[in-house]
């Protein structure tokens, strides 16, 4: 019954990080945090970020959404924890290509597990869900700490 | 409505003719047969609205009130039929109560800046109830701040009702002005206007309504509702987008000052001073909406053709059928069982955030709205970030029901309990 684009969608990986997201969490030490909001579906997340000599020592969020923005933060978490903050912001712009569907060949080994998201690409109303968590971060990495706003 | 009389109504409604003028209802979403759910945010369009906008554009193509050529004079005639069968429709006392808006947004906003910024002051008060739309909050938040008047909040129930008793208790002798829904648009909730009106005026209130979501579903008589001002929209009664009325009496509407300047709205106009012309164009600066007008002239037609009696029936039934087969979908909680509801079914499911929701039912086709419904307040009232809502239409049936209670089973299979 389910479409194969909805399957994509919802794969088993997606579904298990937003059952059970990773780091969610607020991190003992934190000098970076942002506040994100997607006014479109009630979409909401809290990240605090520890950054040391230019890399992410340690991330943790709070909120609360649906599956793909609750999965979408969990494995950023996972993939940026370790990595300096121009490898991040490359990161972003893969992802953020991958999921708009900007990319004709993605380059699926620099985005490891992320690669799960291609399926948003087929549901534009959802690109919003799976890049509030980077928005909201890259805003604590580089903003003023305006919340970050799908909008 | 007894059984039989409720059967009987059922045999007769003319469903299947109604399905054939909503046009856009035929085609094919995601490789399926469209099920349109969603008419609370706006409805579809029957082909006798389509056809009387492309006849303004296609043949009486100019701006009213102006021009002595043919063309003008025969806009003018349509534009003004439509303000006619406006002032029917609603049992208006003159066809110059009827002022043309925007939508019920802008008839609320016009009402709140012209009524509200002249008669509002320090420590007066503003009832609301807890169930409202942004556009009959935000409105009356803005002009209680520029006035120093409060805004007051007559509590939901937890079934979604706001009880007669509540609204009661939250009126005073400083309360200026009550501004309510007739219907819920997040719950479906039918509020008791014709009472609380009176209340109001008990205490010398003035009563505002946002019928919105009342004027697709059911009869409403202004006098009998006892109000002073009532917003409606096109869109949501099957006519075009971008067009609405606001409905006031007389007496009001012409104590209060302009709401935009402009052609149209004058009567002489120097650099030292303009006055301002008579109603209704005195609310209506600049060329109106016309093809919007007669739009929406065509859809009260086309509704009033069926009668509400036949319209109300259908789809209480819907509602009743809709209630009791949502029940099969485990871990499914309906929000919103106020004893007077029309056909709105407001839901959240145990695991399942409502934008998977829609997407899950979307790609069957169906169209369901998800969100917070413009409506914040009531999804903290229920300590929801959202809910998905299936909103019914004259043109709706038990097989769209059944189409959504189906999709919905498959979205407990991708997010089980």
């Amino acid at each position: 019954m389910i479409s194969s684009d909805l399957r994509e969608l919802y794969q088993e990986f997606i579904l298990d990080h937003g059952r059970n997201p990773r780091n969610c969490k607020v991190p003992e030490c934190s000098n970076h945090g942002g506040e994100g909001y997607n006014p479109l579906c009630g979409d909401q997340i809290s990240l605090k970020v520890q950054v040391e000599d230019g890399v992410i020592k340690d991330i943790g969020f709070q909120g609360s959404g649906c599956a793909i923005s609750t999965a979408a933060a969990s494995t950023m978490t996972e993939a940026v924890m370790g990595k300096s903050l121009a490898e991040v912001k490359e990161l972003f712009q893969r992802f953020h290509a991958l999921v708009t569907g900007g990319e004709d060949e993605p380059d699926f080994d620099k985005l490891g597990k992320l690669a799960v998201f291609s399926g948003v690409a087929e549901f534009p109303m959802r690109v919003k869900c799976a890049t509030l968590a980077w928005h909201t971060l890259q805003n604590a990495l580089e903003g003023e700490g305006a919340p970050a706003t799908t909008e | 409505m007894s059984e039989a009389a409720a059967l009987a109504s059922a045999a007769t409604y003319p469903l299947e003719r109604i399905r054939d003028d909503f046009v856009a209802l035929h085609q094919q979403v995601r490789d399926r047969q469209l099920v349109y759910l969603d008419s609370a945010a706006s409805a579809l369009k029957p082909r006798v609205v389509i056809d009387a906008v492309e006849r303004v554009y296609g043949r009486d193509c100019a701006n009213v009130h102006r021009g002595v050529h043919v063309l003008s004079q025969r806009a003018t005639a349509a534009f003004e039929a439509a303000r006619q069968t406006c002032r029917d429709f609603l049992g208006a006392a003159s066809d110059k109560e009827i002022i043309f808006t925007r939508g019920t947004t802008e008839s609320i906003n016009l009402v709140a800046h012209t009524w509200g910024r002249s008669n509002l002051g320090e420590g007066d008060e503003v009832l609301l109830s807890g169930l409202e739309h942004h556009s009959n909050i935000v409105p009356w938040q803005m002009v209680c701040e520029q006035t120093g008047a409060n805004l007051v909040v007559a509590e939901l129930a937890d079934d979604g009702d706001v009880p007669l008793e509540t609204i009661k208790a939250k009126l005073s002798d400083r309360t200026k002005l009550v501004a309510m829904a007739h219907i819920s648009n997040a719950l479906g909730t039918v509020l008791p206007i014709a009472d609380v009106a009176a209340l109001a005026h008990e205490r010398g209130a003035v009563m505002v309504v946002d019928g919105a979501q009342s004027a697709p579903h059911v009869a409403v008589d202004v006098q009998a509702l006892g109000c002073d001002f009532y917003a409606f929209s096109g869109h949501k009664i099957y006519g075009p987008t971008g067009i609405g009325v606001l409905w006031g009496r007389t007496e009001l509407l012409q104590a209060m000052p302009p709401y935009q300047g402009g052609g149209d709205m004058i009567r002489t106009v120097s650099f030292e001073r303009t006055t301002y012309a008579d109603l209704p164009a005195k609310f209506e600066a600049g060329t109106p909406n016309i093809a919007g007008a007669v739009g929406l002239g065509a859809a009260i037609d086309y509704v009033n053709g069926f009668g509400f009696e036949a319209l109300e029936a259908h789809e209480q039934s819907l509602l009743a059928y809709g209630t009791e087969q949502l029940q099969r979908v485990p871990g499914l909680n309906l929000v919103g069982t106020a004893p007077r509801k029309v056909a709105v079914l407001s839901f959240t499911m145990k695991n399942a955030h409502p934008h998977d929701i829609g997407t899950i039912v979307d790609s069957e086709g169906i169209a369901i709205r998800t969100g917070h419904h413009c409506a914040q307040p009531v999804m903290t009232r229920f300590g929801v970030p959202a809910t998905a809502r299936a909103s019914l239409g004259m043109y709706n049936s038990r097989r769209d029901i059944d189409a959504l209670v189906k999709a919905l089973l498959g979205v407990r299979k991708v997010f089980p309990l």
